[in-house]
């Protein structure tokens, strides 16, 4: 088994949470051979007969976890976001429609994954979470809010999709700043006039660096962490939008249908202005290491400096 | 509830009605593969669920688990024999707002508790409630009911070779096997071939009895019970549209509800 890798990775945000949700003898964890990687093995190696070994069969092991649901428990089922996906019409049917309280967490996802190439990289897994009815979906952007996050799903009354990532990245918060995170509620880092970036997962570090780059333009920034993708808080984007008037998004994940798209939904309908996407531009990736990928798919903070420009171009 | 064998016959006679009546009335719905597995519905309701009425979430309860969802006439006419649903309810199948959705659903139907249509997942959740019973140490017990044609469902598998790893004694499956489905006979749509064979070697007990003898689906009932190491599964050989003549082993009658004509005559072999 791996250890806790160096801290900042979504992914042992995750695991960590399972430990301290484990005094509750409701919480069951499900695995489909990938335990190690999504950090559900330290639950299993503390709690082994609450851990469920499905082996490679993600179909069955959402079924089982809503039987399991519907009996008292309160389960947490891992494996790879994109292998999530492989068993979408299962979470659709036989978890979201009924409102059964799973709560899935898929690992690896974005192009932030690297090397294994784009059969492991799921750009479109929070698009596809967003659409289901009763669905909580969430993005984390370091170990201390998924953590924090996690922890916060012990009671939530919805079934709930949680993508967290494999690389370590800087953390955004402090174990006090956390603990403000809340379900649902955009978490707002920096605060400006001109331009409000709206980004999550690893992209929010992006965000904060693109910040300081446009600071030494002269242009000041807001830049929010929007870790909760469903339900959306667009009470906060459509203050936003009005103080700043130029929206950008910044997400490891397809412009279609993810955050940027829900920016667009909240915007369009509630308080039109000029919005840049910043993600991957309807394409797959491919291997390579996480920083050239953001960079070849022109997802750095340059790139978000750049669509910020544009867009206060567009007011 | 422990009825006698006259007494279930006579259940799944008047449940053989109602599912050819709430079909006809809504023009619509799937009367063959209710009507191959009612005699089974009847004998587990009948005689061996532990289910309440007055409680339907009676955290105790055993659960049935229809995962051929489509088959709903035949959940909702047992279900309204042990009282969970008026004659009323029943005739408002597939109408708006009625807890007779088209498939079975949890969330509309009490007494169900397992939200069916698409096929492959009952088995999966089953394996969920047994493993979930085994660890809180109730004797709850999950049944499920499989389809033939829906073995073709890979998750079945997936599940067949879950329930076996984790020594579920407390999951019984049924299999319907009438050898229809929606398109024509599984033979010719995609063979199956020897169902109790493949159980077998995922590890499971496994009993092959004739699905309309009231007195086979009682025995294998007790069967299943006695078997408390692993998962069993009963193949149980049945007909599609058993009981109506025209329906019988007939593939047009998986997913369509006989017009007035017909209903006159089914009216009167069921009489």
């Amino acid at each position: 088994m791996s250890g806790i890798s160096t801290p900042g990775a979504s992914r042992d945000g995750y695991g960590a949470a399972l430990m301290r949700l484990s005094d509750d003898a409701r919480v069951v964890v499900l695995e489909a051979d990938l335990g190690k990687s999504t950090k559900s093995c330290h639950f299993r190696d503390k709690f082994p007969e609450r851990t469920i070994s499905i082996g490679i069969a993600e179909q069955n092991m959402m079924l089982v976890a809503a039987g399991m649901a519907t009996s008292g428990y309160i389960p947490f089922a891992s494996t790879f976001a994109i292998f999530t996906e492989r068993a979408y019409e299962q979470v659709r049917n036989g978890i979201a429609r009924p409102n059964i309280p799973v709560h899935i967490c898929g690992s690896h996802g974005g192009i932030h994954t690297g090397s294994d190439g784009s059969s492991a990289q799921s750009i479109e897994d929070l698009s596809i979470y967003r659409t289901l009815p009763n669905m909580t979906v969430i993005h984390p952007c370091d170990d201390y809010s998924a953590e924090e996050l996690t922890v916060q799903l012990l009671d939530h009354a919805y079934p709930s999709y949680t993508r967290t990532v494999r690389n370590n990245v800087p953390r955004t918060y402090t174990e006090d700043s956390v603990k403000n995170l809340r379900i649902g509620k955009g978490s707002v880092l920096r605060e400006g006039g001109d331009v409000a970036i709206i980004a999550c997962g690893v992209l929010v570090q992006e965000a904060l660096t693109a910040q300081e780059e446009l600071s030494q333009r002269g242009v000041e920034a807001t830049v929010v962490d929007m870790h909760t993708l469903k339900p959306f808080d667009d009470s906060l984007l459509t203050q936003l939008a009005a103080k700043c008037g130029a929206v950008v998004t910044a997400e490891d994940h397809s412009i279609i249908g993810g955050l940027g798209s829900a920016v667009a939904e909240v915007l369009s309908s509630q308080h039109p202005a000029p919005l840049e996407r910043v993600g991957v531009a309807d394409r797959f990736g491919e291997s390579g290491g996480a920083d050239e990928l953001l960079q070849m798919l022109g997802m750095k903070s340059s790139d978000i400096v750049a669509a910020a420009l544009r867009c206060i171009d567009r007011k | 509830m422990g009825l006698e064998l006259d007494e279930l016959l006579a259940m799944a006679k008047r449940c053989r009605r109602n599912i050819v009546e709430m079909t006809s009335t809504a023009n619509a719905g799937h009367p063959g593969g209710s009507l191959s597995a009612i005699d089974i519905l009847c004998a587990l309701y009948g005689s061996r669920l532990r289910v309440d009425v007055s409680d339907p979430q009676w955290a105790d309860r055993d659960r049935f688990i229809m995962s051929k969802g489509h088959a709903s006439p035949g959940m909702y006419s047992i279900l309204h024999e042990r009282g969970f649903l008026t004659a009323d309810e029943l005739m408002t199948f597939r109408e708006l707002g009625s807890p007779c959705q088209g498939h079975v659903d949890m969330k509309w139907c009490p007494g169900v508790d397992f939200s069916a249509g698409s096929l492959g997942m009952g088995l999966s959740f089953g394996l969920g409630v047994a493993i979930a019973a085994r660890m809180q140490g109730s004797e709850r017990t999950a049944w499920v009911m499989l389809g033939d044609g829906e073995l073709q469902e890979g998750q079945i598998w997936e599940g067949v070779m879950a329930a076996n790893h984790h020594e579920v004694g407390n999951l019984k499956v049924f299999v319907d096997r009438n050898g229809i489905q929606n398109d024509d006979f599984v033979t010719s749509q995609m063979r199956i071939f020897d169902v109790a064979e493949k159980f077998k070697a995922f590890g499971w007990e496994v009993k092959e009895i004739d699905g309309h003898d009231m007195e086979q689906i009682c025995q294998a009932i007790s069967w299943a019970d006695s078997i408390t190491d692993g998962p069993c599964c009963i193949v149980a050989h049945t007909v599609k549209g058993k009981g109506v003549s025209f329906m019988e082993n007939n593939p047009s009658f998986h997913g369509k509800a006989a017009n007035p004509e017909e209903l006159i005559i089914a009216r009167e072999e069921l009489s």
